[in-house]
């Protein structure tokens, strides 16, 4: 179990760090087409079901009046909520000087770019008119919250892009100059680089700027997910007009988020054998972060539930017994049984603190927590506002589709971005664990002629 | 001035770095101006921000200032204003304004821009609640259209111009009255005289887009009366006006504000101050005979 203790020896029977990091560059086994042929495939039918949709309009749904809102928005919700733990992870992780962060950053920031690129897409799928989405641009009315929606979303991209890029400006140049890749990919990391050699000036501008944007992510990620609660909570709709909601969808991005950085590191470590740098105690300790926030959340959904059943207001009293007793309940459980439990259960047992089990308990999150946005956004829609029947809803083939799509693109974008990109964050890791101490350069380089 | 003071001074402390220190001080001596219009700009943009911060609670503004009375305060200058009565103690929960209303705005059979809910009072006695835009004059859907497709016409109707709404449906999710229909399936034929395209009346309906009751505006206008009062055998509407003080349900009129006053009127979620300007006369969950 604890192979984690071992000293990684840099001895020339282990691969180095640089190899380790580029092996999803340059071989791509049997396992990477079949993945990546079920995830276009995935992302085809997802387009399909679009191209149907813009064909015939949104009646290909099974949105109504009542329910007007439905996985559309859970999708956009969850997506955009995984960028924000892959950027908060690696901001996080950073700003506390986590020593084992650089084991991990680049699969956060990756996983946060792929998950914001997809997730930006809902809120102009769920659109009646999507032609019409510039129009936002040209007449705002910014006392809208879809406006400040706009604003946060497209401020977050730029950040993303920018926290996902510049630790590769040092791991691009130190690669330009790797064996195991092609000249031409060779020229081109020089030129991305922008001139990187690993000089201590570099290397402290690099450092610096990426404090800067690790402090600056912090907020706006905050800002995007209060924003995106305002779409709910600022109508008088019971159930979504609570202050709790801005904090709530916070926490709940990040918490699903860690939940699936956590997974997509499994996932590279199975499959390209990167045990060595993405070691139990890296898991482990995501999966701390993991429980942390499961009893946070917790907490946000307790201190909601209790606030509205307590005084038990008609139109919340409603909106909750279908939540937690009647035709919500079934799924209302099994949020609570895999969205809070099973994280809990497992980091509390010592002996379920492994990757397979923190694996399971992150892939439990993740359905648990797209369940729970479901659950904010549905029941409190189907309650009739003045009179008559309960709102029915459910998804259509079409739905389906499109948000089954909306996942093999995320999968397709990571298994492409690390086909280009080194999955381990070289610079960094040898900056922070101090493999070989030469000043001028950047450790890696060194690990990398050792083993040349 | 300080930064080229140490500009002079640093090639006199030698000790191996004297260059850094001075490329330090230059830059430093350059930016400083252009800090100075960055903080400039960024102070001029804080009040401009502040300012348009403010704008996004004009709803709390217009309740703390104002002492509006029950009618309609919008002071536009329009030649009416334009509120409606609805006497529950007529209704009989038949649906004529419902179809009415669809057939004057060739809307389909399940698109319906005056419901008419069965209820139940509070001694278990059953009525009818016909609910048609309430024509809020704090209207909650204007506030959070992204793109102002939806607005106030100046005599006091809410309307969509289908023609820019982009269907993200934030209105409907605003409303607290559930009138807002979206057209999720393109909408009945339409008689090739009667299209018409505009924010007034657009038929047929826009894929895409979300429709609601625009109380008849095109209707007012010309001088007839909203479908739904027209089509309700019951005479259980009536359209008011503020500015002249009238009201008719097609048959009688009445003086608008006295007939509000002598009826003891009540207005749907009054606590959201959304100042809605339609009116029911409590019906008690009895059938008035007369």
């Amino acid at each position: 179990m604890d192979d984690v203790t071992a000293p990684r020896d840099p001895s020339a029977a282990q691969p180095s760090l640089a190899e380790l990091a580029v092996r999803p560059m340059v071989h791509a086994g049997r396992g990477f087409w079949l993945v990546a042929l079920i995830a276009a495939l995935v992302a085809g039918v997802g387009a399909v079901g679009y191209a149907v949709q813009l064909g015939s309009g949104l009646g290909v749904t099974g949105l109504n009046d009542q329910v007007f809102w439905g996985i559309y928005e859970a999708t956009l919700v969850t997506f955009i909520g995984f960028s924000y733990g892959g950027a908060l992870v690696s901001a996080i992780l950073r700003l506390v000087d986590a020593s084992w962060r650089g084991r991990v950053t680049r699969i956060a920031e990756a996983t946060a770019l792929a998950t914001l690129l997809v997730g930006a897409l809902f809120p102009i799928i769920h659109l009646g008119r999507p032609e019409r989405v510039l129009l936002i641009l040209f007449q705002p009315n910014f006392e809208s919250p879809i406006v400040w929606d706009l604003v946060a979303i497209a401020t977050y991209i730029v950040a993303t892009v920018i926290l996902f890029g510049l630790p590769l400006i040092a791991d691009l140049g130190i690669l330009s100059e790797h064996p195991a890749l092609g000249p031409r990919r060779r020229r081109f990391f020089r030129w991305l680089s922008f001139g990187w050699r690993g000089t201590s000036g570099q290397r402290r501008a690099l450092e610096r700027a990426l404090t800067v944007i690790a402090i600056l992510i912090v907020p706006l990620a905050v800002i995007v997910h209060t924003v995106l609660s305002y779409a709910f909570s600022l109508t008088s709709r019971p159930g979504w007009h609570s202050t709790i909601f801005g904090p709530y969808f916070v926490i709940g991005a990040v918490y699903s988020g860690v939940a699936i950085v956590i997974l997509t590191a499994l996932a590279y470590r199975r499959a390209y054998g990167l045990r060595e740098w993405i070691d139990d105690r890296v898991i482990r300790n995501l999966g701390y972060v993991l429980v942390a926030l499961a009893v946070a959340y917790g907490y946000v959904t307790f201190t909601e539930i209790t606030t509205q059943g307590y005084v038990s207001e008609a139109a919340d009293a409603n909106v909750l017994y279908a939540l937690v007793f009647a035709e919500y309940s079934p799924l209302f459980w099994a949020f609570l049984g895999f969205g809070l439990l099973l994280p809990v259960v497992v980091m509390a047992v010592p002996r379920l603190r492994t990757g397979a089990w923190i694996g399971l308990a992150s892939a439990g999150v993740i359905v648990a927590m797209y369940i729970k946005r479901l659950l904010i956004i549905v029941p409190a829609e189907a309650q009739p506002l003045i009179g008559g029947a309960t709102g029915v809803y459910s998804p259509s083939w079409v739905e389906l589709a499109i948000v089954a799509g909306g996942g093999g693109g995320i999968v397709l974008i990571l298994l492409v971005t690390f086909r280009l990109v080194p999955v381990l964050a070289i610079h960094e890791i040898g900056e922070i664990e101090g493999r070989g101490e030469e000043p001028a350069r950047s450790a890696s380089v060194v690990a990398i002629e050792v083993t040349t | 001035m300080m930064p080229v003071h140490a500009h002079e001074e640093t090639p006199a402390t030698m000790d191996g770095e004297p260059a850094r220190e001075s490329v330090i001080a230059e830059a430093g001596a350059r930016r400083l101006p252009r800090r100075a219009v960055l903080r400039i700009a960024a102070g001029a943009s804080a009040l401009v921000l502040t300012g348009r911060a403010l704008d996004i609670f004009p709803m709390l503004e217009r309740v703390a200032a104002s002492d509006l009375p029950a009618s309609g305060s919008a002071e536009t200058g329009a030649a009416h204003q334009w509120a409606f009565v609805i006497d529950l103690r007529r209704c009989d929960g038949c649906g004529a304004c419902t179809k009415g209303c669809q057939k004057m705005h060739f809307l389909a059979s399940d698109q319906e821009w005056i419901k008419v809910y069965p209820m139940v009072d509070a001694i278990g006695g059953e009525y009818h609640l016909p609910v048609l835009c309430q024509m809020c004059e704090r209207a909650p859907c204007v506030q959070v259209c992204p793109v102002t497709a939806t607005y106030h016409l100046p005599d006091g109707p809410i309307v969509v111009d289908q023609s820019i709404c982009i269907g993200c449906r934030m209105c409907m999710a605003a409303c607290p009255y559930g009138v807002r229909t979206f057209n999720w399936r393109p909408g009945p034929e339409v008689p090739s005289g009667a299209t018409h395209d505009g924010p007034l009346f657009q038929a047929p309906q826009r894929l895409g887009t979300v429709g609601k009751c625009d109380a008849c505006a095109h209707e007012t206008r010309e001088g007839r009366l909203p479908a739904c009062v027209t089509s309700c055998a019951m005479e259980a509407i009536y359209l008011g006006d503020f500015v002249t003080d009238m009201a008719t349900n097609g048959r009688a009129t009445v003086g608008l504000s006295q007939f509000l006053r002598e009826n003891d009127v009540y207005r749907l979620k009054e606590h959201l101050g959304t100042e809605p300007r339609v009116y029911y006369v409590a019906g008690h969950g009895q059938r008035v005979e007369f």
